[in-house]
């Protein structure tokens, strides 16, 4: 059942194949047997998913059942969860039960679908390789030894290991499409606005957005369509009515102007990865698409102007854990400045504390118009080059990454060598353009991802796109070794 | 040498909304503590903010009021500092575009001069909780009430044109007058609804730069206001007299013991690092609205003023002391209609009410005499049927409860005799009884025998219990006097 | 680029966060080459350009004032390190 994708899941459950208790227990056993070797879970809800597998079942007895019902998810534990632990990876929520869901967690269960359980992330999303969790280090399926990517590691190594058909994810500056394509499965970072953020715990909120990690683009459509909505209680959600994403996998790509920009095939580029996106252009040639080369000046930018806008929001909006209302608090605070430094020292990892203290510096006086308002400016550089470039072009490939999964610890001391792993991710999210990684490739065993960046609320194109790809290419039916049987 | 004083003042005016101005929770006074604190204003993790629509219409509504610019384009920025009683670790507020712009207000001072006060801007922002330091909780432990976290506030910041207390006392007082008459505040003072930061530098008189200022915090009442402003003027000008510099700080005023001292300065200098709020988008107010709100806004103080002069004949004074406020000029104006004399109205408002109002610390708007109490009183005075001093017994009752002006006239048999036959029976029993008067009377000299009046007036208020009409009274007394010469 | 010992005690004060004191030059030389990847902005030609951008141009929605939050005060405090009597407790505030 685990080789199942959504679409045969629900499919299976609808004609009585299998019942959504005994396709959630498969589960919640696969996870019981495997997740220890991959640390993909921090949280497993099992009764409850029990419980709701049953209401599935009678609802899909009674032929009232939402598009979902009976179906296994796992949501990162960045999406507040009510009466579940969200730690979002960090000691500082260790213990924070929410009392409410966030909104993406409410549109899967008016959806039906069955939580198993919460994913392991970089602690507070601020990662690259999934080695920040409080909960430790994420183990990448197709080798053990290397990082899963971040931060939405744990949901992308679940999905790839087959521990759940589908896995909830957000992506700041790459993190659900870098761990997609680390991990040989396909993920979707949506327009800015297009997927709530209420309930998702926040790391920089002109870029945070919430997305699907599946192992096909098929799956990532039945679940965008019912991860998307207009929500009121998020300012920043657009107001827009969310299509049918599955009604148009099937048109074909005839005619399709494919950008190919120049600066995402530059040095420090793996030639295997090269070789495998460019192979996978090909293929969409051969599928009548037109592969037009163009140039996004800017791109290399993106990462500096990100590691100050970033780090500048995260800076204020990590301010709120301060041992006062909820969370982590230091033992026997002495005053109150020591409540705050001792807990914040204690409560934050390493990496977190770094990009608090950049923000800082960033914002702060005599730093700002150099740091935080210079890149802004230099993010609406970033947009003008994709605003020229789709004038010309209806999407834009290349790779995710520059290399393929890489060995843990092996970015060394410097933060900077990690940062530098989002160079092909971040622009996107400056823009605040959905991208997508879909697996089309392999160098040394390793999976390869080709990312596609639409414009704005062309999420229902690019899925097409990846599906008309995956028809042709048996890249994401690959699997690491072990997981199949 | 001679020394000139220059005040400028920032006045916080809590808005009269339902709810938070980021959150749909009450605002109502004096609940216990945290239980009007949601999980938005508790910031707890995934909340976001959606802005409250009266709070733009009060701000905007403020603007037209002292005709200023109006923000059609505004934004909300991150005010950074840690500080329990502000949960997020900033403060949202607005700093480069506020929805307020320049405008003016005219104050009366005592002399009958008018002064124009410029404002520089307003803008809106959250209020902070409430820090307690001395409940029943353990030694050492302050205890946070967060349910005035989220309040919606303007802040309204003069220039620095005031020159004494007198016309920064005046100020605030046109600016309550114009925040309550329009209905955007409640005005309580002993809320907090209205709260003042009074900055004060002086120089020697005819110097054109300014000297340095000190900001003296969250003076919520205009007696204190007044206070605090005539000392620290005091101590700036001995510290320079002395020798010494006036420092750059923030003090306190305590209103109770009359002391005011420097806050506790911290080691590092404040360094807000404001940028723009992500979660919020820029705020547009259409023209629209503008004229919307135009047209519906409430009669204005002295447009107010003016009218009572002319639509009841005030004198300029009486409707200066009335127009100012909006409870005491509805108050009138209700009592004035029902009485159709609008001058008793406008002496007992001013007179008998606010005096006993003042004495039992009440406002006009918990009155236990109503305005159509207190005009029904007026129909009596004015109609003869009771005397002034039998109305202050009558108005006693009705404070008392005992129920209207008739009632209670009823109850106590006090109406007035003004029944021409029995008065002249009355005045004949008198004179008939008192011969010994009588005779003095005649036998006194001419321009003296006015004096001997009152004797008998006495005698016959005695024999009519006081409810005999004096001017009735006296007519028919000097009357039949005369025909016995 | 290395960060002064006193800018980054600066910098740990204003975001509260305790720095141990034999981890302030580690802290600081990851800092800097930060900083240093982030000062490529530097160069980059943003002369008329409006940074105050929005990733999605929309305006901001405005909510009717109607109470829609209930006391919740007992759950919300289930997840407060010390309450009493409904007040969240820190060390004493001196103002």
């Amino acid at each position: 059942m685990h080789n199942l994708t959504i679409a045969e899941l629900i499919k299976g459950l609808q004609s009585k194949e299998f019942s959504s208790v005994e396709l959630t227990q498969h589960f919640l056993d696969r996870i019981a047997t495997m997740n220890p070797g991959y640390n993909a879970l921090i949280t497993v809800t099992a009764d409850q998913a029990l419980r709701d597998a049953a209401e599935a079942d009678r609802r899909l007895a009674a032929g009232n059942a939402p598009a979902l019902c009976g179906v296994p998810m796992l949501h990162k534990d960045i999406f507040c969860t009510s009466g579940v632990r969200t730690s979002c990876g960090s000691k500082m929520l260790d213990n924070f039960i929410p009392p409410y869901n966030a909104t993406v967690v409410e549109n899967f269960e008016q959806a039906g679908a069955v939580v198993l359980g919460k994913t392991n992330m970089d602690e507070f999303a601020m990662g690259s390789s999934n080695e920040t969790s409080f909960y430790g280090p994420v183990q990448n399926p197709w080798d053990t030894d290397c990082v899963p990517g971040g931060s939405s590691g744990g949901s992308a190594a679940a999905v790839a290991a087959r521990l759940a058909p589908g896995a909830t994810a957000t992506d700041t500056g790459g993190s659900i499409r870098q761990p997609a394509a680390l991990c040989g499965i396909t993920g979707l970072k949506p327009t800015y606005g297009r997927v709530s953020r209420w309930g998702m715990i926040a790391f920089a909120s002109s870029l945070d957005q919430g997305g699907p990690m599946a192992r096909t683009a098929e799956d990532c459509a039945i679940m965008l369509s019912c991860m998307a909505s207009f929500d009121e209680k998020d300012s920043t959600s657009i107001d827009q009515e969310v299509p049918d994403y599955s009604a148009t996998l099937s048109k074909d790509v005839q005619g399709l102007r494919v950008g190919v920009p120049a600066e995402y095939f530059s040095e420090g580029l793996n030639p295997g990865t090269e070789k495998a996106v460019r192979a996978a252009l090909a293929e969409l040639e051969a599928q009548g698409a037109e592969i037009i080369d163009i140039s996004l000046p800017n791109t290399g930018l993106s990462v500096p102007a990100y590691y100050v806008i970033a780090p500048a929001e995260a800076s204020a909006n990590l301010s709120r854990f301060d041992g006062v209302k909820y969370g982590y608090r230091c033992e026997d605070p002495k005053d109150l400045q020591d409540l705050y430094t001792r807990t914040r020292a204690e409560g934050f990892g390493e990496e977190v504390q770094r990009r608090i203290l950049i923000g800082t510096y960033c914002l702060s006086a005599g730093y700002y118009d150099a740091y935080y308002g210079k890149a802004q400016q230099v993010r609406k550089l970033i947009q003008q080059d994709f605003e020229r470039a789709f004038a010309t072009v209806d999407v834009i490939m290349g790779p995710t990454c520059p290399t393929p999964a890489f060995k843990f610890g092996s970015k060394g001391d410097d933060p900077v060598a990690m940062y530098l792993e989002d160079i092909y991710t971040i622009a996107t999210n400056l823009a605040g353009l959905p991208g997508m990684s879909v697996p089309c490739g392999m160098v040394d065993n390793k999976p390869v991802g080709l990312q596609i960046i639409g414009n704005y609320f062309d999420e229902a194109r690019i899925l097409n796109i990846a599906h008309q790809y995956q028809q042709a290419t048996d890249w994401h039916n690959q699997a690491p070794e072990g997981v199949t049987s | 040498m001679s020394w000139e004083t220059v005040i400028g003042l920032e006045v916080h005016v809590q808005l009269a909304t339902k709810t938070k101005i980021f959150s749909g929770a009450s605002t109502a006074f004096g609940a216990e503590p945290n239980t009007q604190a949601c999980a938005i204003d508790l910031a707890m993790p995934g909340t976001l903010p959606v802005l409250n629509k009266q709070a733009v219409h009060y701000a905007v509504m403020f603007g037209l009021a002292i005709d200023a610019e109006i923000g059609k384009e505004s934004a909300f920025e991150r005010k950074n500092y840690f500080y329990p009683d502000l949960p997020k670790g900033y403060q949202t507020t607005q700093l480069e575009k506020p929805i307020v712009g320049r405008g003016n207000v005219e104050i009366q001072l005592a002399d009958g001069r008018t002064k124009n006060v410029r404002i520089h801007h307003a803008h809106l922002e959250e209020d902070a909780g409430k820090s307690l330091h001395d409940g029943d909780f353990r030694h050492g432990v302050s205890g946070i009430d967060l349910n005035r976290a989220g309040t919606a506030l303007i802040e309204i910041v003069s220039e620095p044109d005031m020159s004494n207390a007198e016309e920064a006392i005046a100020f605030a007082k046109k600016l309550h007058s114009i925040v309550t008459s329009i209905g955007i505040c409640d005005g309580e003072m002993s809320q907090g609804s209205m709260r003042f930061d009074v900055n004060v530098s002086v120089r020697p008189t005819g110097a054109t730069e300014l000297g340095t200022r000190t900001e003296t915090k969250n003076l919520n009442s205009f007696k204190f206001m007044e206070e605090a402003i005539v000392k620290e003027v005091e101590r700036q000008v001995d510290l320079i007299e002395d020798g010494g510099t006036v420092v750059q700080e923030t003090r306190l005023y305590n209103g109770d013991t009359k002391v005011a001292r420097s806050m506790r300065s911290k080691e590092e200098a404040n360094d807000y690092r404001y940028f723009p709020c992500p979660d919020l988008l820029p705020v547009i107010v259409t023209d629209e609205t503008i004229e919307e709100l135009r047209r519906n806004l409430p009669e204005l103080p002295d447009a107010r003023q003016a009218r009572f002069v002319q639509q009841y004949g005030l004198l300029d004074y009486d409707a200066g002391v009335i127009g100012s406020d909006a409870g005491t000029s509805a108050y009138f104006e209700t009592a004035a209609e029902k009485s159709g004399n609008a001058k008793l109205a406008a002496n007992w408002t001013m007179g008998e009410l606010a005096a006993r109002l003042n004495n039992e610390d009440l406002s006009i708007a918990n009155s236990p005499v109503s305005a159509e109490q207190l005009g029904g009183l007026m129909t009596r005075i004015a109609d003869n049927s009771i005397s002034g001093k039998m109305a202050k017994e009558v108005f006693e009752g009705i404070w008392a409860g005992e129920g209207s002006a008739d009632e209670i006239i009823e109850a106590r048999g006090l109406k007035q005799v003004s029944d021409s036959g029995a008065l002249e029976q009355m005045v004949a029993d008198v004179l008939a009884a008192n011969q010994a008067m009588v005779d003095d009377y005649i036998n006194t000299d001419e321009s003296k025998r006015k004096k001997k009046l009152g004797g008998f007036m006495g005698q016959i208020m005695k024999v009519s219990k006081g409810q005999a009409n004096p001017q009735q009274v006296n007519q028919i007394l000097a009357n039949k006097l005369n025909e016995l010469l | 680029m290395n960060i002064e010992r006193q800018e980054i005690e600066k910098l740990a004060t204003l975001a509260r966060i305790a720095i141990e004191e034999g981890t302030i030059t580690g802290v600081g030389e990851r800092l800097g080459s930060v900083l240093e990847l982030v000062d490529q902005l530097q160069a980059a030609d943003t002369s008329g350009l409006d940074g105050k951008s929005y990733s999605i141009q929309a305006i901001q929605r405005l909510r009717e004032d109607e109470v829609t939050e209930i006391n919740q005060r007992e759950a919300l405090q289930a997840l407060a390190p010390d309450t009493e009597e409904g007040l969240f407790l820190v060390p004493k505030v001196i103002e």
